[in-house]
């Protein structure tokens, strides 16, 4: 039985989990129905032409998870970015772990979106933001809506913010060697409240993830969303991550993507700006090894004047890796006086990894101001000898070279305790111990 | 100190040193002058470890050690230093970052730990005011959008911060007005000791009114076709390097 089989039969013993009798199981049938359509994307697909899933969905992934894994916190403490100083809302294999979070209601709702679909205090937000951006035309976002049963439900009234960063952490135990999550977030940020959120993605061990999320998140006037996502799972898991923001009147949302880790990571970043004087922005940093395939499509949709966007991403790719960067900007006839950037910038360390780049603008109106560029270099060779005159061996030299070059998205990062944790992260990947914030 | 004995080196097909053969004992300067294109920043990359140079026949040795086999950063680790004719920009590592992983990476090599904060700062501190750095200078990006003065201070400064036994100055002097030209000769002179030594290169005569050489050389076509004291500095500012050829035409 194909994977796409073997979802839809799984369907039904899905039904037997959740309450069925409600506005979001009507979503979840539309959904996949849609998904039935379409089925998986293949390279035929214009948005898909440099990454393929075929090898992916090869595999025997299990729908749901088997039994069910603890973990202890000391031997997960390193994926946390703090024991205490954050909110935390982490799932094992899929499943809520009540043991490792640390979830609050305290004039802001940071839960679980399983809880938020089930009562009734909620109903009112899940139906006016469920599924109202998700992209429906895209096969993988109706797969997980079709299942999308858990996740966080962040909730932001007006005028709050949280006392703490919130971390959502996914883990995959190997309890079931292959298995497929479809975590579903839901965030929603009301008028002058504030967010800061960190996702990530750790495989335990040998087992083979394959992560198909979607999150949604609205910011609503003068709103703040910083949101950092850390991709440095194991070689043996994969990523699609979709998500979608909808930004309202002076809104700034941004979303800063450290993909380091995964056998194949594909990020559809999609920003929808329903108002004026919106700043949206994505920033990323990518380290290609190995055989590892990274892919960031981005999309900003401008449709009001006065609104600003930037994007920043820096590739570098070594061993057999491959990158992809598609970066699209739709300025409506009707958004005047946007301000458009986009910037991807790319170093191949070996002959044999690659890059694919792609702006791609689609301008209806008139007076904008819309740049984007794209560069594929090396390393400096002069730059690298001037460093090891000075006594610092090629490793560190072209490491602290690969780390000016990404300088500028990694200066963006705030929160000082998550720019240490990315520029460690980064070192650990390029097996230097120098530190970066020498 | 330093041992050079019939050195050949080419880039690609083209050989551009033709069997040099220099000495430089502890507590010296020389001065190397010559005319354009005569070899003199390829004799010095060749020294430093540039791998775009191949050595063809004769050594280098250093104290005894034979610099040969070793990687740029090792000869930095054994005591070379090079000051650049055009020093590198890096945006996004600034002067104070790079020093230190440079100090670091050599204390690793040699088996000890990374120098204390304490002592980093007061050796930082006595440097900068040797040559008359401001400390902003130091929390800039590494040579990004420096004038050819910062630069070549910058270059002495490492070389303060790094203690070498042997420093190469190439053309410090290009780009220099006269004031930063004076700071950098007087950082440099008081950088000179009985246990190191220093290999100045230079097309003018006007770098070495600061910076007394014992010895001077002159390079022409890849190979030393003069030596002397100061005076010869002196003879080819008055009668330029057109005699040096035709001596050797």
């Amino acid at each position: 039985m194909d994977l796409n089989e073997k979802l839809l039969s799984s369907f039904i013993a899905f039904e037997d989990k959740v309450n069925v009798n409600d506005e979001v199981h009507e979503i979840r049938m539309a959904a996949l129905k849609r998904f039935e359509q379409q089925g998986f994307p293949t390279k035929k697909l214009e948005a898909w032409k440099y990454t393929s899933l075929q090898s992916l969905l090869k595999k025997d992934f299990s729908i749901f998870p088997g039994s069910k894994h603890t973990l202890e916190y000391p031997t997960v403490r390193q994926y946390f970015l703090h024991e205490t100083e954050t909110f935390k809302i982490v799932f094992v294999d899929g499943r809520y772990s009540s043991f490792l979070s640390e979830t609050t209601h305290d004039g802001v709702d940071v839960c679980l979106f399983s809880a938020a679909i089930e009562k009734p205090k909620y109903k009112h937000v899940v139906d006016e933001y469920f599924n109202k951006i998700a992209d429906q035309t895209d096969a993988l976002t109706n797969l997980n809506t079709a299942f999308a049963n858990e996740g966080a439900y962040i909730f932001i009234p007006k005028s709050k913010a949280p006392v703490k960063p919130i971390e959502i952490v996914h883990f995959a135990t190997g309890a079931t060697p292959q298995i497929l999550l479809q975590p579903r977030n839901l965030i929603v940020v009301e008028e002058n409240a504030e967010v800061q959120i960190i996702e990530r993605h750790q495989s335990l061990g040998a087992v083979e993830a394959f992560t198909n999320s979607v999150t949604e998140i609205f910011a609503h006037k003068n709103a703040r969303v910083d949101y950092y996502k850390f991709q440095n799972d194991t070689m043996k898991a994969s990523i699609v991550d979709n998500t979608f923001i909808e930004q309202h009147n002076s809104s700034e949302v941004s979303i800063h993507t450290f993909s380091l880790g995964g056998a194949l990571v594909r990020n559809n970043l999609n920003f929808y700006q329903r108002g004026s004087h919106i700043n949206s922005i994505m920033k990323g940093v990518t380290l290609g090894s190995e055989r590892q395939h990274i892919d960031h499509y981005t999309l900003v949709h401008h449709t009001e004047p006065d609104c600003e966007s930037h994007q920043d991403y820096k590739g570098i790719y070594d061993g057999r890796s491959v990158g992809v960067f598609n970066g699209k900007i739709i300025v409506d006839k009707i958004a005047q006086k946007t301000n458009a950037f986009q910037q991807n910038n790319n170093l191949l360390i070996s002959d044999a990894a690659t890059v694919n780049t792609k702006p791609q603008l689609e301008i209806f109106a008139d007076d904008v101001r819309c740049s984007h560029g794209c560069t594929i270099g090396q390393l400096d060779e002069d730059a690298l000898f001037y460093l090891q005159s000075r006594g610092i061996p090629k490793k560190e030299a072209s490491a602290l070279l690969m780390y000016a070059f990404a300088n500028n998205v990694l200066e963006s990062v705030k929160n000082a305790a998550l720019s240490k944790r990315v520029k460690d992260m980064i070192a650990e990947k390029l097996g230097v111990k120098i530190g970066f914030d020498l | 100190m330093l041992k050079i004995e019939n050195l050949h080196a080419r880039v690609e097909e083209k050989e551009i040193l033709k069997g040099i053969n220099l000495e430089v004992k502890p507590g010296e300067v020389h001065a190397i002058m010559g005319p354009n294109g005569s070899g003199k920043s390829t004799l010095a990359s060749v020294i430093a470890g540039r791998e775009d140079f191949e050595v063809t026949e004769g050594n280098i040795s250093l104290n005894g050690e034979d610099l040969g086999d070793l990687d740029p950063e090792e000869r930095a680790h054994a005591g070379v230093f090079l000051s650049f004719q055009y020093p590198v920009e890096i945006p996004g590592v600034t002067v104070t970052n790079f020093i230190k992983a440079a100090i670091n990476e050599s204390r690793k090599a040699k088996g000890l730990e990374d120098m204390p904060a304490n002592e980093m700062l007061s050796k930082f501190r006595e440097k900068s005011s040797l040559l008359e750095i401001d400390r902003k200078f130091l929390s800039r990006s590494l040579n990004e959008g420096f004038s050819g003065g910062e630069k070549k201070r910058n270059e002495i400064f490492q070389m303060a911060m790094l203690e070498p036994k042997l420093a190469i100055l190439d053309e410090t002097d290009s780009g220099l007005d006269i004031d930063a030209l004076r700071i950098v000769a007087n950082g440099v002179n008081k950088l000179r000791g009985k246990d190191n030594a220093i290999v100045v290169i230079t097309h003018y005569q006007r770098l070495l009114d600061y910076i007394v050489p014992d010895h001077v050389h002159v390079l022409y076509n890849g190979k030393i076709v003069k030596s002397g004291t100061k005076e010869l500095a002196f003879e080819l500012e008055e009668k330029g390097y057109d005699w040096i050829k035709a001596e050797n035409e």
